[in-house]
């Protein structure tokens, strides 16, 4: 039994421990984890903090990046921001939004339905890459999710930027951020004080932010996680009952074995 | 099979049904009062936890096709859309994704246990390569099913993976090129070849369940090993398989979905990796490409060789060799609980199997790329020299007369522990 | 399951029989709760899915559609006959007995099931030129003729489905040949003069 378990130990370890080091190769600079309202196991989206991170992306981060997985109906699902069936309809029809082509063969512009995609700032990659100096600013959709560390990554470098080191000589039209790889980045500081204006009383700070706008890119990459913390636990408590259960079965299934071994021991 | 069949129809329709289709009679031998070795331990589940997976992953592959688009511009965001809108559609992506890393990490235990207790050893070295055609078929199932997520880390391994195979054209010019047109259906990696890639990977998990079927097949004419590896002598040495090792095998099932819960639930991506979540572009190269955690040991052997094609043939002589383990093991005996020198050997294996995994996930440089290439050899040196040459030399600890002797703790198989 | 006897099964469980077997069936019960609950999801995933639901209404601009014209536009990935009915077609289809139909319901989604198949009922409430209904043949599913100019309306002036000759009049209603019901009204209501929200 001994060197079952050694064994058991090593694989144990061969399957926890590899992806830990892979996720560690690289030189990234360091991310602090930060703390979460959707911890698991039992964690949940706090849906005034998506409102304020769906008011900072649309005013700030959509006049760049698209997001484009994401509907104006998912705003309204359960487990998300959780706004009014009303309220939905009134941010989706705020969008024009090209449709066609009618019967003339014209494509028109309407306001938007909350079935529609969130409304892409440029028509293209190129469009985009035009308009930002040749560099793409990447769609959000499931950025939470596209980077290491994740949210804590996002946090980090929203609130990474700094005046650039002394002994750095930056590129033309790039910014210093302490968590970017490479500490060059194209984007500009898009969180200014005062760039939107919180209306629930919240502080309308860069680091609120920052928060807010990383809770909501979280929500867009994973819109079921609150659904699968729920099942999860259904499910797990299931399985652990089940699994004793099915421990007490083997017990009473084997009994008379170790019994009668047991008797023959003792005649010996 | 091996015993003579003791079922007994006991309805009209059984007895109609044994005469010409008879799977009762089927079930009843090889499931029911098949007898197992009763000191078998718990490493013994998993071929049953192999079994759950497989199932698995077959029904939530075959649901998950019914959502997914192998193509260019909609492979992505099929997937987001199978993970957004499609009901429960998170659940059955997620547990398809953690279920690959479940299957490998449930099939090297179930490797690494055949290893230890010697039971490629005749009479079972069919039984043995079956086994490794099997992995052979997981190794190249998983790797398309990766590729068909159409993310960076996808369509790069793709990829990097059937450029191997210009590797041939160090030996015949031209050779590997056209070989690897003929994979890709044009000059990159693109929609002709992930349409292939579907394709092919929803066949494969029928290949792989076809071969399960000759594996168990194999494995019913000796019946099972055992933690001793000596034979069953008497009917005392068993137990049948019924109620005993379904309601066992059912526990051990039910801990290992635990463990997958676990993962599915609270850390769906923990053993991927997160570039995957960006859309393949094929103008740019991740800064780190690395395979999922299963294939790092033979990601490493590649890379830590500097020549192209002595590379590729070290990977797939990786595996190759496996096929060869009944005939480089001479040792007389079969559990390594009995060998006190090969022992040693094998938990060395086991470190260097591990430290590859560590070092195909580095950077080949320096120290790692030196101790790589350290883990490389012995890795093939165990099978190649250490398993035949200590075979020959080592004198084993003596053996428990039987099985039934073992489990009742007499003084000299006290190393082993019984049935659980 | 084939209980093992006791010719097969070397240990004799004369100890405790009734403690084994009310394990063997707890844990049968929950292995047969743990397999239908993985069920579930494998088939549920096939039903329509969230983006589906969400295009289930559409609102359809009728302004453009004269009297004597029609349109046909999609709903729910089936063609939804709209027509614009003149005078004479709509008092033709008033003029019709129920006797003389062979599906004297209504058919009618925003209806009463009961609701007996008269023009009123097949035709908009207070706007009785319009006729709003779903363009399958109620007989296997094809799409009946008759909403183009010029195409085969029938014998009875409406539709005729050219895949086993089944005619509908012009209230839509079936009269001759083998299907079996009216063609069908979808839920809709007019939300301005010109405008109605079908689903």
């Amino acid at each position: 039994m001994r060197s079952t378990s050694k064994l058991f130990a090593a694989l144990a370890v061969f399957a926890m421990a590899l992806p830990a080091t892979v996720h560690a190769a690289g030189d990234a600079p360091e991310i602090e984890a930060q703390e979460w309202s959707w911890a698991p196991p039992f964690g949940q989206f706090d849906k005034g903090q998506l409102q304020r991170g769906y008011k900072v992306y649309k005013y700030v981060c959509a006049n760049c990046h698209s997001m484009n997985l994401l509907s104006y109906r998912n705003l309204g699902e359960p487990g998300g921001p959780g706004f009014s069936e009303a309220a939905v309809k009134a941010l989706a029809a705020q969008a024009q939004i090209q449709d066609g082509p009618d019967d003339t063969g014209q494509m028109f512009m309407r306001p938007g339905i909350p079935a529609d995609r969130f409304k892409a700032p440029f028509a293209n990659k190129e469009a985009a890459r035009a308009a930002n100096g040749g560099a793409y600013p990447p769609d959000l959709s499931v950025m939470a999710k596209a980077r290491p560390h994740g949210p804590d990554y996002l946090y980090a470098l929203l609130t990474g930027y700094e005046e650039a080191p002394d002994d750095m000589t930056m590129s033309r039209g790039m910014h210093y951020n302490a968590a970017f790889p490479g500490h060059q980045i194209a984007m500009a500081n898009p969180l200014i004080e005062g760039v939107v204006e919180y209306t629930d009383g919240t502080a309308s700070t860069p680091d609120n932010y920052a928060k807010d706008v990383t809770a909501f890119m979280m929500w867009a990459a994973e819109p079921k996680l609150e659904e699968r913390y729920r099942v999860g636990a259904r499910i797990m408590l299931f399985l652990i009952a089940f699994a004793i259960v099915m421990y007490l079965t083997k017990k009473a299934v084997w009994a008379p074995v170790h019994k009668r071994d047991h008797s023959e021991e003792t005649k010996t | 099979m091996a015993h003579e069949s003791t079922y007994k129809p006991s309805t009209g329709f059984e007895r109609w049904l044994d005469a010409r289709l008879p799977i009762p009679r089927l079930m009843y031998d090889q499931f029911g009062v098949f007898p197992m070795p009763r000191n078998v331990n718990y490493l013994w589940t998993f071929g049953a936890i192999l079994m759950f997976l497989l199932a698995t992953q077959i029904a939530t592959g075959i649901v998950l096709a019914m959502h997914y688009q192998p193509t260019v511009d909609g492979a992505f965001n099929s997937i987001e859309k199978i993970m957004r809108d499609v009901n429960w559609g998170w659940l059955l992506r997620y547990a398809h994704a953690v279920g690959a890393s479940m299957f490998f990490f449930a099939a090297f235990v179930h490797m690494f246990r055949g290893l230890y207790y010697g039971s490629y050893k005749a009479p079972r070295e069919i039984l043995w390569m079956l086994g490794v055609l099997i992995l052979v078929l997981m190794i190249a199932t998983a790797f398309m099913g990766y590729s068909l997520v159409w993310g960076q880390m996808s369509f790069w391994a793709v990829t990097v993976i059937t450029n191997l195979f210009t590797s041939l054209d160090t030996l015949i010019p031209g050779l590997g090129t056209m070989l690897v047109e003929w994979i890709w259906g044009g000059f990159a990696v693109g929609e002709p070849t992930l349409n292939r890639l579907f394709a092919l990977h929803y066949l494969f998990p029928f290949l792989i369940a076809g071969v399960v079927i000759l594996h168990v097949w194999a494995l019913h004419i000796p019946g099972s090993n055992n933690p001793t590896g000596v034979d069953i002598k008497t009917k005392s040495d068993t137990l049948p398989f019924h109620p005993y090792f379904t309601i066992k095998d059912g526990f051990a099932v039910l801990l290992f979905c635990i463990l997958f819960g676990a993962f599915l639930f609270y850390a769906p991506n923990y053993l991927g990796h997160s570039d995957n979540y960006i859309p393949a572009d094929p103008l740019v190269t991740p800064a780190h490409i690395v395979p999922e955690w299963y294939f790092l040991p033979f990601y490493a052997i590649l890379r830590v060789i500097p020549d192209k094609l002595m590379g590729v043939l070290a990977l797939f002589g990786a595996i190759v060799v496996l096929f060869l383990v009944p005939w480089l093991d001479t040792s007389r005996i079969r559990s390594v609980s009995y060998r006190p020198i090969f022992k040693w050997f094998f938990w060395l294996f086991v470190i260097c199997c591990i430290a590859l995994g560590y070092f195909g996930s580095q950077a080949p440089e320096g120290w790692k790329l030196l101790w790589g290439r350290i883990c490389t050899i012995y890795y093939f040196a165990f099978f190649l020299i250490i398993m035949p040459v200590v075979g020959l030399i080592e004198k084993p600890r003596r053996l428990p007369g039987s099985i039934t002797e073992s489990v009742l703790g007499k003084p000299s198989a006290s190393a082993v522990g019984g049935a659980a | 399951m084939a209980n093992s006897d006791s010719s097969t099964d070397p240990i004799s469980h004369d100890d405790d029989p009734s403690r084994r077997d009310v394990m063997m069936v707890a844990a049968g019960a929950f292995a047969a709760i743990g397999g239908a609950a993985i069920l579930w999801p494998l088939l549920d995933q096939m039903n329509p899915d969230a983006s589906t639901l969400s295009l289930a209404t559409i609102e359809v601009d009728l302004a453009p559609v004269e009297t004597g014209q029609a349109i046909t536009v999609m709903w729910r990935g089936k063609p939804i006959f709209i027509r614009n009915r003149t005078a004479e077609e709509v008092e033709a289809a008033k003029e019709v007995k129920l006797d003389e139909l062979p599906d004297k319901l209504a058919r009618n989604a925003n209806l009463a099931d009961t609701a007996p198949a008269t023009d009123e009922n097949r035709g908009a409430a207070d706007k009785e030129a319009w006729l709003v209904m779903i363009g399958i043949c109620t007989h296997l599913g094809c799409i009946p003729q008759g909403q183009a100019v010029g195409s085969d309306k029938g014998e009875y002036g409406g539709w005729y489905c050219p895949c086993h000759g089944s005619a509908y009049d012009t209230a839509g209603r079936i009269r001759k040949g083998p299907a079996p019901e009216n063609m069908y009204i979808p839920p809709y209501a007019f939300i301005s003069d010109t405008k109605i929200k079908i689903g």
